[in-house]
């Protein structure tokens, strides 16, 4: 377990992004805080479009160029992250920071091959002479559970299946011994089984080699069976943070109670019933946007969600709602 | 006993794949062998790891695809015979991807009416209060009527899809993946709309889906596909209390429950997926099944009725070696 008291390995305070569109600057990300510790998974859940991957790539330094980034903070292991250059940046990718993305093939090329690619992403870095790197990336494929991983350096990425591809984008991720891995959407393009396999995999091995992992998923179950650290993510805002078994267990926000009744449960939703909605549509974020922007399909809105957010709840647990119990008491929302 | 509304026998979709750009093309059994009856108002779903054939019975069953082998039949009748307008009308899809799958050009009004007008029914008076009838059917106010899919939320759209499906009163409706790309609040707002319409109109659907918590919500029947052939189905209680193929046992397992005491779970299925134009000998899941043994390499299992349906494992089958007794294995 990490010790709070313990230095975070990444601090971000206020991170806000906005996009100049042709109908009005964008307001993508407002405002987002959150800390994280070696060894500490954290999984950002939301609705599509809330700029969870945008949030990923502000880290990362990968924003598109029309893109403006501003924070208070982005600490990572003392580097000031908004005043990196990109020389500086480069060298943290790939190196300290490692990414996985949704697709396999973002991540590798399909003109080489598997050991090419491996032995590169560490010598770029490190270095070392072809004969460790290439002993590195066999011990890698076998740590992710490849198969053959010798005869394997030679195929190239159409000769493997999707959730091979993904184990040898994880096992690329590890060349360096990365202290941060950001993986976004990592096995939704896979099959069930599949996923359940890489996602063992990446806690194991983020536990083993005591490396901070931003897990970034729209399944709740991915979040409940990972996370160590939750951040539930609206139009543009964590409006919920804490520890997976305090966000799933005493969810404070409406818009998480929301989620949580929308899914169905086996042994808790009854089959065939109607499962919980949250009706209504996000809201634009296009122009000045004030208040909670969940309070046009918030049951319990009011006039005083127009007006400023407070921070509710004790740390680690925070949420942003005008009520200081999430409007867990209230009526009207279903069990 | 009635006749069901829908009947497989024998079906079979062989493609012939080229491997490569000089080799000779081989036979790609996408479909093997498959026997199913539905029953008017089941819902029956279909689940099963990418390519292992639902899309491809999904579309056999449109008439999309003419099967290579067997029969598919509706209330009885041979489809094979009937013209595809003539089956349109009774059996109808909603596909995943709410975006594609509608005309970006053409006014909702357009879309949802389109079945109507190539099936030459009723005046544009009778077909537009068709339309707003539809509409309201799947809960769009009829002030969408002159907008565009663009301008619509994806589960707005995914509502227009199903009112295109539905504006021909099809008696069963074919969903392949009809909210994997949706939010999940807006997920469980289509399922229920799909809940209700089964109710209210007596459909009758397939449903396919990677989302097994979303099957054993909404399916009263379970078939479980892989590679090409049904290993087990039987009703969504005894499928999922007890699940007997060593495959139907894994997907089950590798289902994520928002449990946070709960970690990741072990599938105990190897990763070797079979490559669908050799696929392996005897049992074609042996090869990543944790209870295989030399039998299952050599030897096809074959149906084995369980109490609501069929298993196809040597494990199950009283006349085989490997059978025990003790279906809890
Ligand atoms: N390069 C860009 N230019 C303009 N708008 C963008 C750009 N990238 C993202 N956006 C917009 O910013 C918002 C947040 O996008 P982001 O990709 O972070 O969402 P997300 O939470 O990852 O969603 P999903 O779950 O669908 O992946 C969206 O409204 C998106 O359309
Ligand atoms: N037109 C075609 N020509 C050749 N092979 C095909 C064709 N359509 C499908 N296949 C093959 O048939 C098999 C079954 O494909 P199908 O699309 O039915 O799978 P699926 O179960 O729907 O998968 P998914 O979950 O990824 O949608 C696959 O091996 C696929 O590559
Ligand atoms: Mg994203
Ligand atoms: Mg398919």
């Amino acid at each position: 377990m990490t010790q709070e008291t313990e230095k975070p390995l990444l601090s971000v305070r206020g991170l806000a992004l906005d996009i100049p569109l042709a109908s009005g600057m964008l307001h993508a990300v407002r405002g987002i805080d959150f800390d994280l510790h070696r060894g500490e998974t954290l999984c950002i859940v939301g609705e599509s479009g809330s700029g969870k991957s945008l949030t990923s790539l502000a880290i990362m330094g990968l924003l598109d160029k029309n893109i403006r980034r501003s924070a208070e903070r982005m600490d990572f292991n003392g580097i000031e992250l908004t005043k990196a250059s990109n020389r500086q940046m480069r060298t943290l990718r790939g190196d300290r920071i490692a990414m996985i993305f949704q697709e396999p093939m973002t991540s590798l090329n399909p003109a080489y091959t598997i050991g090419d690619q491996l032995i590169e992403a560490l010598r770029l870095h490190r270095k070392v002479s072809h004969q460790v790197a290439r002993a590195r990336a066999i011990e890698l494929l076998e740590k992710v559970g490849i198969t053959a991983a010798e005869s394997r350096l030679s195929q190239y990425p159409h000769q493997l299946s999707g959730g091979l591809r993904q184990r040898v984008v994880i096992a690329m991720a590890l060349m360096c011994e990365p202290e941060l891995i950001i993986a976004d959407e990592p096995t939704t393009a896979l099959d069930v089984t599949i996923q359940a396999q890489i996602l063992s995999l990446l806690v194991e091995l983020t536990r083993e080699m005591n490396v901070a992992m931003i897990l970034i998923t729209h399944d709740l179950g991915v979040v409940a069976r990972v996370a160590d650290k939750v951040g539930v993510m609206y139009a543009g805002e964590l409006v919920e943070t804490g520890p997976a078994s305090d966000v799933f267990g005493q969810p404070m926000h409406p818009y998480t109670r929301g989620l949580l009744r929308c899914i169905p449960q086996p042994g808790k939703t009854e089959r065939g019933k109607p499962l919980g909605t949250i009706p209504g549509i996000v809201p634009s974020l296009v122009g000045e946007v004030s208040g909670c922007a969940f309070r046009t399909r918030c049951l319990h809105a009011t006039d005083t969600c127009r007006e400023a957010i407070p921070e509710r709840g004790e740390a680690p647990h925070e949420f942003l709602c005008i009520y200081p119990d999430g409007a867990l008491n209230a009526e009207g929302e279903l069990a | 006993m009635n006749t069901p509304v829908l009947e497989l026998k024998n079906v079979a979709k062989t493609y012939s794949v080229k491997q490569g750009m000089f080799g000779k093309p081989k036979p790609l059994k996408a479909v093997n062998d498959v026997s199913l009856t539905l029953n008017k108002g089941e819902v029956l779903g279909l689940v099963g790891e990418s390519g292992c054939g639902k899309s491809t019975l999904a579309k056999i069953l449109l008439g999309l695809e003419a099967p290579t082998e067997g029969q598919v039949l509706v209330e009885g009748e041979a489809i094979g015979g009937q013209d595809r307008l003539a089956l349109a009308r009774r059996i109808q899809p909603i596909f995943q991807d709410p975006y594609s799958s509608l005309n970006p050009r053409k006014t909702i009004a357009d879309i949802v009416s389109l079945p109507l007008r190539v099936h030459g029914i009723g005046d544009a008076n009778s077909r537009a209060k068709s339309v707003r009838e539809t509409l309201d059917m799947v809960g769009l106010p009829a002030r969408v009527l002159n907008t565009y899919p663009s301008q619509m939320s994806g589960g707005q759209r995914q509502r227009v899809a199903i009112a295109r499906a539905l504006i021909m009163r099809p008696e069963i409706v074919i969903c392949d993946e009809p909210t994997s790309a949706l939010d999940v609040s807006v997920q469980s707002q289509i399922l229920n709309l799909l809940n209700d319409l089964r109710e209210e109109f007596g459909l009758t659907y397939l449903f396919i889906s990677h989302d097994l918590a979303v099957v054993e919500h909404l399916a009263t029947r379970v078939a479980v596909m892989y590679l090409g052939r049904i290993v087990e189905e039987a009703n969504v209680t005894d499928l999922f209390e007890e699940p007997r193929h060593p495959y139907s046992r894994a997907l089950l397992n590798s289902v994520l429950t928002p449990d946070p005491s709960k970690g990741v779970p072990d599938t105990q299925l190897g990763a070797a997926y079979p490559n669908p134009i050799a696929p392996p000998s005897g049992c074609h899941f042996h090869p990543r099944c944790p209870f295989a043994q030399a039998h299952c390499k050599t030897c096809v299992p074959t149906p084995i009725p369980r109490d609501s349906g069929h298993v196809e494992c040597h494990l199950h089958d009283p006349d085989s070696p490997m059978y025990s007794a003790d279906l809890t294995v």
